[in-house]
């Protein structure tokens, strides 16, 4: 228990919010609560569509090749599709480890490191993900083509 | 460590391992999906790259940890359901034990319907 020097004129109405606990900002926890169910449910959908094209329909796994992504990535309906997979997954599992990781890390050291690897990697992949979405070219000028989308030759 | 208190709802039984199965497919999704972008990020640097890399997925001993990780999803997926479902729904928490063997079954329906497909494109010699 933290000791507190404060006067009891000073002192919180029981159950107040957060008041002299300076590890809670603002309602910060409960949008974190919110957004784990409102984005899973997304996720749900936006997932289980992801898998049942890519490993369901035709030859499943074994049809993936560059010329399948770039048949996908030539339609602005699956960029939209999985950047908006990319960011709430990425954000949805960054938010779960951060809970797990402030339930099992007990030393401050061990926390702010564990979580300062899970932000640099929620950012370097998030940021690539995003840039290779709207930077892939489906037909690159140099490669052969028949590695290439059928659309790149016709 | 106190001693566990008697009579609690969740602890050692359906509620308490649900958590736990919830937190580690959630962990093994999340550093699936970090691998993921990883290399399907090698589409910017050429299509033999990723040809190279996403040929390893194609493998035998990959098919059967892809069989696994859909296993994992579906059940994060179908279990997240059922949180949302104790939290929102009145009769939530009374039904969450109920809701979990729905759960359950509801993988082992959709497990039924994708693995032997997935396992065919992997195994099957059409290739």
């Amino acid at each position: 228990m933290a000791t507190s020097t404060r006067t009891s004129s000073s002192l919180a109405a029981p159950r107040s919010r957060s008041v002299g606990r300076g590890t809670t900002r603002g309602n910060y926890e409960l949008y974190s609560w919110v957004f784990m169910r409102a984005s899973g449910v997304v996720l749900v959908v936006l997932v289980f569509a992801h898998l049942f094209v890519n490993l369901m329909v035709g030859d499943g796994v074994k049809a993936i090749d560059f010329a399948f992504v770039g048949g996908k990535w030539a339609s602005p309906f699956w960029q939209i599709w999985d950047l908006l997979m990319l960011w709430l997954a990425m954000i949805h599992g960054t938010n779960g480890v951060r809970t797990i990781i402030n339930d099992y890390a007990e030393r401050d050291g061990t926390r702010l490191v564990l979580k300062l690897a899970l932000y640099t990697a929620f950012v370097v992949v998030t940021v690539l993900g995003t840039l290779v979405i709207f930077t892939f070219d489906p037909c690159p000028a140099d490669a052969p083509a028949n590695l290439l989308a059928s659309f790149c030759t016709a | 460590m106190p001693s566990a208190p008697a009579g609690t709802l969740y602890r050692g039984r359906e509620g308490m391992w649900s958590w736990v199965a919830h937190r580690v497919t959630g962990v093994l999704i999340f550093f699936f999906l970090l691998v993921h972008v990883l290399d399907t990020a090698l589409v910017r640097v050429s299509p033999e790259a990723y040809n190279a890399v996403i040929g390893t997925y194609q493998t035998p001993v990959m098919g059967l940890g892809e069989a696994g990780l859909v296993a994992a999803i579906v059940f994060h997926a179908f279990n997240g359901i059922r949180i949302i479902l104790v939290d929102f729904w009145a009769k939530g928490p009374r039904y969450q034990r109920t809701m979990l063997w729905i759960v359950m079954g509801l993988l082992v329906v959709t497990m039924a319907g994708f693995l032997p497909r997935h396992l065919m494109n992997v195994f099957g010699g059409g290739h």
